[in-house]
């Protein structure tokens, strides 16, 4: 992404939120981070686009696993100095609890950052930390495949 | 064959997404997402956001679940979702997801996906999913 050699070579390579704000699907979903230090947590504040039942209501399967992708997208640019989107190569998502119609918080921990391949787990909740409402651990691709 | 309410105007995350039904039988269901500026990821490409096709794909296997032609619905969640990523979807072209379930028992549904554009035969994501069924589908009483 253009944007980030950019704001890499501005020092600003950690502003998370200029990095959303380029990216439209963020922006539809309405995600936000939040940073303390060395720390960050990724926010999806509730809106009715984001529900996928209505009876309960709870928040769509979908909005869930994006923003866990997005969540763990965020941390490992954050951690990284890469200078283009990681791609996601795959995703195992389970669901823990139904997503209520309230913000949800979400952490990544990168588990294990090779030179090509890393390993990040996302973790989302909502009124308790303790309490999440789903996980995920995927696997991203850091550098262009040279046979692809 | 002509699906008299398409379902998903009833989700308004699909909605919002705007998913389409397009067909649904016993070989299982067929959803499209129709290319949309909010829905890219990469603006340098204009390729759509990986959580785009998360959405599709859950979607499209929660479908499945229900047989075409049962009248009654089913109350489900997603247990889990695994999603194989083969491929960035080429920008300006609708986005369709195959959904099979091929094991239903009392409690639990297992289905699996493929996501696509030209054919199905040429995928860009694949995915698996379980799902629990006869789940609550009441609203939660306050402070529940």
């Amino acid at each position: 992404m253009k944007l980030l050699a950019e704001l890499r070579a501005q020092g600003r390579g950690q502003d998370m939120e200029a990095v959303l704000a380029q990216i439209p699907y963020a922006r539809f979903l309405g995600i936000q981070v939040d940073r303390k230090g060395n720390e960050i947590t990724t926010i999806m504040p509730f809106k009715p686009e984001l529900v996928g039942n209505v009876h309960l209501p709870a928040l769509h399967g979908g909005a869930i696993g994006a923003f866990l992708e997005m969540t763990a997208v965020i941390q490992l640019l954050f951690d990284t100095s890469c200078e283009r989107l990681p791609k996601t190569i795959d995703v195992s998502i389970d669901y823990l609890r139904s997503g209520r119609p309230q913000p949800t918080f979400g952490r990544a921990i990168v588990t294990r950052h090779g030179r090509r391949v890393a390993n990040v787990r996302s973790e989302i909740w909502q009124e308790e930390r303790g309490k999440p409402i789903g996980v995920s651990h995927g696997h991203y691709l850091l550098a262009p495949l040279t046979a692809d | 064959m002509e699906t008299p309410e398409d379902p998903l105007m009833s989700i308004p995350h699909a909605r919002a997404i705007g998913m389409q039904l397009i067909q649904h039988d016993a070989a299982g269901c067929v959803v499209r997402v129709p290319y949309a500026d909010h829905l890219v990821g990469d603006p340098d490409t204009g390729v759509v956001h990986g959580g785009v096709l998360t959405a599709l794909l859950d979607n499209a296997c929660g479908i499945a679940v229900r047989p075409a032609d049962s009248q009654t619905a089913i109350s489900m969640a997603t247990l889990d979702l695994r999603i194989d990523y083969l491929g960035a979807a080429v920008p300006h072209q609708d986005i369709l997801a195959h959904a099979v379930c091929y094991k239903r028992t009392r409690h639990i549904a297992f289905v699996r996906a493929t996501a696509y554009q030209s054919t199905v035969d040429d995928p860009i994501a694949t995915c698996v999913a379980s799902f629990m069924l006869g789940t609550a589908n009441e609203a939660r009483a306050a402070g529940a």
